[in-house]
């Protein structure tokens, strides 16, 4: 009812607008919505990994829906933390190819490597142990595990190893 | 159209169906019962809960009977072996997580998810495993939440997408874990929400006020009409030991469909506030004392007698809530007419009279309430109809999804639950400009209208509102309450008639209170007596009445400081007459300063009567619950004291006989907006310094209301403060939380500054009928700002 003190979606960078902008060109103007989930993605990357209610209502102005429903998507969908967490992500397939294949036990050591319980992130915020990710469909070479957009096949604990101490 | 029925066959009857009908609604027209969730008629098909599976011949599994269209010779079964093994399971699967806590649960005893399981589920659930716990949400005063008992069957969500407009519910996280909420701490705060209460199907939104104060089973369903708008909603009234527990909606397609206003369903509250009156009190040598029905009346009779001994008839004066009965205001006027004295009004909150001569019979919507669904173009003047008239913006709502064009001309933007075309938001004094504008770009000319327009600039707003118009097929101007208390309402309703005239539209006026127009056929009004007959000599106005100042006052559900246009006069007078006689439910200290007798009378569900609603839809009503105390109701209080004072035709055994005669006299009788309005000569254009716009909020509009708990503590009850925009603010050095001396005509108040984009120039935003203003001037007109 007061004053207004600028719109919600001055809460996105000018880059996050233009990637929302290139999006939205893609579907037709009446069905903004469709370019939720990208936004999503994008104003997350840039905010170090997950999302805050503000950058949630940012989109929801700027495409032009309803808050609650970029709540419902950000909720829904497995990709979007709501929460901040370290800056790499891990996720272990437990499914089942993976869980035959010993991911139970990858899981174990990284949780004890790591010193954290699935869905903690370590103390320094380097890593985030993202909890349990339905079959990532790289059961060929399970188990595996995904860490920031990247597939890693075959894994034993060595391999574990050779993966994370390498991340900055 | 026959060849857009099909013919179908459920369990074995034969039956026709609409083409594209879902199954649902061919076995609900034939009184076929489908067990359902997540299926309402009103809402779109969401399919979610499958509990509505039935076999149809030839499909190889059960269908959901809400989502499958019906098909020529198709042949469904409901209680077949297969529809009856579908249906329990997933009564089964539902079962798995919804709680057992029936017997604390507001819903047991009439809750569908209990009542399904019994007819369609098994009776022993295989799942032993943890069931699911959902933190409950606090949504605000109005609906309590217990989620753990959601199906998330999207009723509520749904709901507010395609009905409230506003999207405040929705259903978070996935499986297991998905919730139904607002997600972030926050009120619903739509003014229908309440209805989210009736659709829920379990326990899991109930109503909060009533919350574990009666059992479904141990109350009685009455029926009644609300008290508070012009669409006079159908009630049901749940009782218990003759105390109104809770309202619900009765349906009723032509009116308020299956809905009401959060309005209409909690402000029963009000009849049980603490301040209501329980016995007649009369005021002796300055000192008040309760006294028997006999005593107070023989008192309110001599009194009245004295002032027009004393003083002549011409001064006294009756004012009459818009929300009183038909039958009520029948009397009032005859009572005052038989005292000699025509000075009755009901136009509380009105000053403009100059064209009450003209009038239309009574002041009507123009056109159904169903109707305005299929507007193509609507012109809203001065209205704030989704709060002053919840259902009415609903049916425009539907108009507006469709297409149709909603413009509007206003002193302050309301919010809409659905897109405008146009807004011209104006200072109150330049809103006959606007119309004016509109009226010249439409074409109105001729004789003296040349005169009238020959200032009125043409904008390129007015031209695209002027095209709007013109170019419908189906185009309504609807005069608001807003329109109605501007100091020139008159030349707005003119202008407004001269726009419907060129535009082919039809002129609709926003009747006050829930019988604003059976107010003008039961004749409370001075210059017109029951079902419009002309008078010789027209007596004072509401506003002559407070202005001048009477010896004697008559008032019947009045808080007059908060009720009337001008609280500062009203205040004043009530004090400096010589009696006042007040019919009220309640007790305040004002009264106890200005009146000299106090008549407790009955409220709504109380008493029996009539409403006339904005269609002009006569709806009568019987009580349904005891008065509280030794309150009665207003007609008999009427007849009584009209019996006392020796005065011819008090001699009615109930209500509805004073109804009957009122119907006779008005007879086939029709009320024609259009022709009724006379075309000004000028238009004044003169303001000087700062205008107050003083709307009525939503939930301040009359006594009961004002005194409904938990209305109380929605978002949309709010008390005055003083809004203005930056501009305005930083000319009179003001800055937003500073605290500010307002002034009106001898009044003066003291109120918060808040900055709001939305008042325009010249113009400040103080609220009207609530307490923070009472004792300022005309809600619109001229006001002083000072730093405090
Ligand atoms: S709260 Fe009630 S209406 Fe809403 S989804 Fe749950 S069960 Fe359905
Ligand atoms: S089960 Fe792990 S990738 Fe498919
Ligand atoms: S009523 Fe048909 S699926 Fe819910």
């Amino acid at each position: 009812m007061s004053e207004a003190t600028g719109r919600k979606s001055d809460s996105l960078s000018a880059h996050a607008r233009e990637e929302i902008d290139r999006w939205l060109e893609r579907y037709p103007s009446d069905q903004r919505q469709s370019a939720v989930l990208a936004a999503l993605q994008e104003v997350q990357h840039e905010n170090g990994g997950f999302l805050t209610r503000e950058l949630m209502d940012g989109v929801a102005d700027y495409i032009g829906m309803p808050e609650i429903a970029v709540y419902e998507v950000a909720s829904f969908y497995s990709m979007f933390e709501l929460k901040p967490v370290g800056r790499h992500s891990i996720s272990v397939c437990t499914n089942i190819s993976c869980m035959l294949c010993g991911s139970d036990d990858i899981l174990e050591y990284i949780e004890k490597k790591l010193g954290i319980k699935l869905g903690e992130s370590t103390a320094d915020g380097k890593f985030f142990l993202k909890k349990e990710e339905e079959c990532l469909a790289a059961c060929r070479s399970a188990p595996m595990m995904q860490v920031d957009h990247v597939y890693y096949e075959d894994l034993t604990p060595a391999k574990v190893d050779e993966i994370l101490d390498k991340l900055e | 159209m026959s060849e857009d029925l099909l013919n179908i066959e459920i369990n074995g009857q034969p039956l026709q169906a609409r083409r594209g009908a879902m199954i649902i609604e061919a076995a609900d027209a034939a009184g076929i019962q489908i067990p359902r969730f997540c299926y309402h008629k009103k809402l779109s098909v969401a399919a979610n809960c499958r509990m509505c599976l039935v076999e149809v011949e030839k499909a190889p599994k059960p269908l959901p009977a809400c989502a499958t269209p019906v098909a020529d010779g198709m042949k469904v079964r409901t209680r077949s072996a297969l529809a009856r093994d579908g249906q329990r399971s997933v009564m089964e699967f539902l079962l798995i997580n919804h709680p057992l806590d029936c017997p604390i649960c507001d819903q047991g005893g009439e809750c569908e998810l209990q009542d399904v399981a019994m007819g369609f589920g098994g009776d022993i659930s295989r799942f032993q495993e943890r069931k699911r716990v959902v933190k409950d949400k606090d949504i605000g005063p109005l609906i309590a939440t217990d989620m753990t008992r959601c199906i998330h069957c999207t009723r509520c969500v749904r709901f507010g997408e395609e009905i409230a407009g506003v999207r405040e519910l929705g259903a978070t996280g996935r499986g297991e874990d998905m919730e139904i909420g607002t997600f972030v701490e926050k009120s619903v705060d739509s003014e229908l929400s309440g209805n989210v209460i009736d659709l829920c199907p379990v326990g899991a939104l109930t109503s909060k006020p009533f919350r574990y104060s009666a059992r479904s089973w141990e109350m009685v369903q009455r029926s009644t009409i609300a008290a508070h708008d012009a669409v006079g909603s159908n009630l049901h009234v749940h009782v218990r030991r003759n105390r109104v527990m809770r309202v619900v909606p009765r349906e009723n397609e032509d009116v308020n469909e299956t809905w009401i206003s959060d309005r209409d369903r909690f402000s029963y509250e009000g009849l049980y506030s603490e301040d209501r009156l329980s016995a007649p009190a009369i005021k002796r040598g300055g000192s008040w004392a309760d006294v028997d029905w006999d005593v107070a009346l023989d008192f309110a009779a001599n009194g009245i007698r004295r002032v027009v001994a004393e003083r002549g008839a011409q001064q006294l004066g009756a004012l009459a809530s818009p929300n009183s009965t038909l039958e009520e205001l029948c009397l009032l006027q005859k009572l005052l007419r038989g005292m000699g004295s025509s000075n009755v009004d009901h136009r509380l909150r009105q000053a403009d009279f100059s064209d009450q001569d003209v009038a239309p019979l009574f002041p009507w919507l123009g056109q159904s309430i169903a109707d305005l669904e299929l507007l193509d173009a609507v012109l809203l003047v001065g209205a704030d109809v989704r709060k002053e008239q919840p259902l009415i913006n609903n049916r425009l709502r539907k108009a507006a999804l469709r297409g149709a064009g909603i413009m509007v001309v206003n002193a302050l933007e309301p919010n809409f639950n659905y897109p405008t075309e146009a807004a011209m938001i104006v200072p109150p004094g330049d809103m006959p400009g606007v119309l004016a504008g509109i009226a010249k770009a439409l074409g109105v000319r001729g004789g003296k209208r040349d005169k009238l327009l020959e200032s009125a600039q043409v904008e390129p707003a007015h031209e695209a509102i002027a095209e709007r118009l013109k170019n419908a097929g189906r185009a309504s101007v609807l005069v608001g309450a807003f329109a109605t208390s501007h100091p020139q309402a008159a030349d707005l309703r003119a202008l407004a008639g001269l726009i419907c005239e060129a535009a082919d539209a039809a002129l609709g006026y926003l009747p006050a209170g829930a019988n604003g127009a059976g107010a003008w056929l039961a004749g409370a009004l001075p210059h017109r007596g029951p079902a419009g007959q002309m008078l010789a000599d027209a007596g004072a106005d509401a506003q002559a009445m407070m202005h001048d100042g009477l010896a004697g006052y008559v008032l019947l559900g009045v808080e007059p400081e908060l009720d009337c246009w001008d609280s500062a006069a009203a205040s004043n007078s009530l004090r400096e007459a010589d009696f006042v006689v007040a019919l009220t439910a309640y007790r305040t200290s004002e009264m106890d300063e200005y009146a000299d007798v106090l008549l407790p009378v009955s409220l709504f569900a109380e008493t029996s009567g009539t409403f006339v609603n904005a269609e002009g839809r006569w709806q009568s009503f019987e009580a349904v619950a005891a008065p509280v105390g030794d309150a009665r109701p207003g007609w008999r209080v009427l007849r009584v004291l009209g019996n006392l004072l020796d005065l011819e035709g008090f001699v009615y055994t109930d209500s509805q006989q004073i109804r009957d005669e009122l119907k006779d006299k008005v007879g086939e009788a029709r009320a024609d907006n259009n022709a009724a309005w006379r075309e000004p000569s000028r238009l004044d254009g003169k303001r000087s310094g700062l205008t107050r716009i003083g709307d009525v909020p939503v939930y301040a509009v009359d006594p009961v209301v004002r005194r409904g708990k938990a209305l109380q503590g929605t978002r949309d009850a709010c008390d005055a403060r003083l809004g203005l925009n930056a501009t305005v603010a930083a000319k009179l050095g003001l800055q937003q939380g500073d605290r500010a001396r307002v002034t009106q005509e001898g009044g003066e108040v003291v109120l918060e500054v808040e900055l709001d984009t939305r008042v325009p120039d010249d113009c400040v935003h103080v609220r009207a009928g609530v307490p923070g203003s009472v004792g300022l001037g005309p809600c619109i007109g001229e006001i002083k700002i000072s730093k405090a």
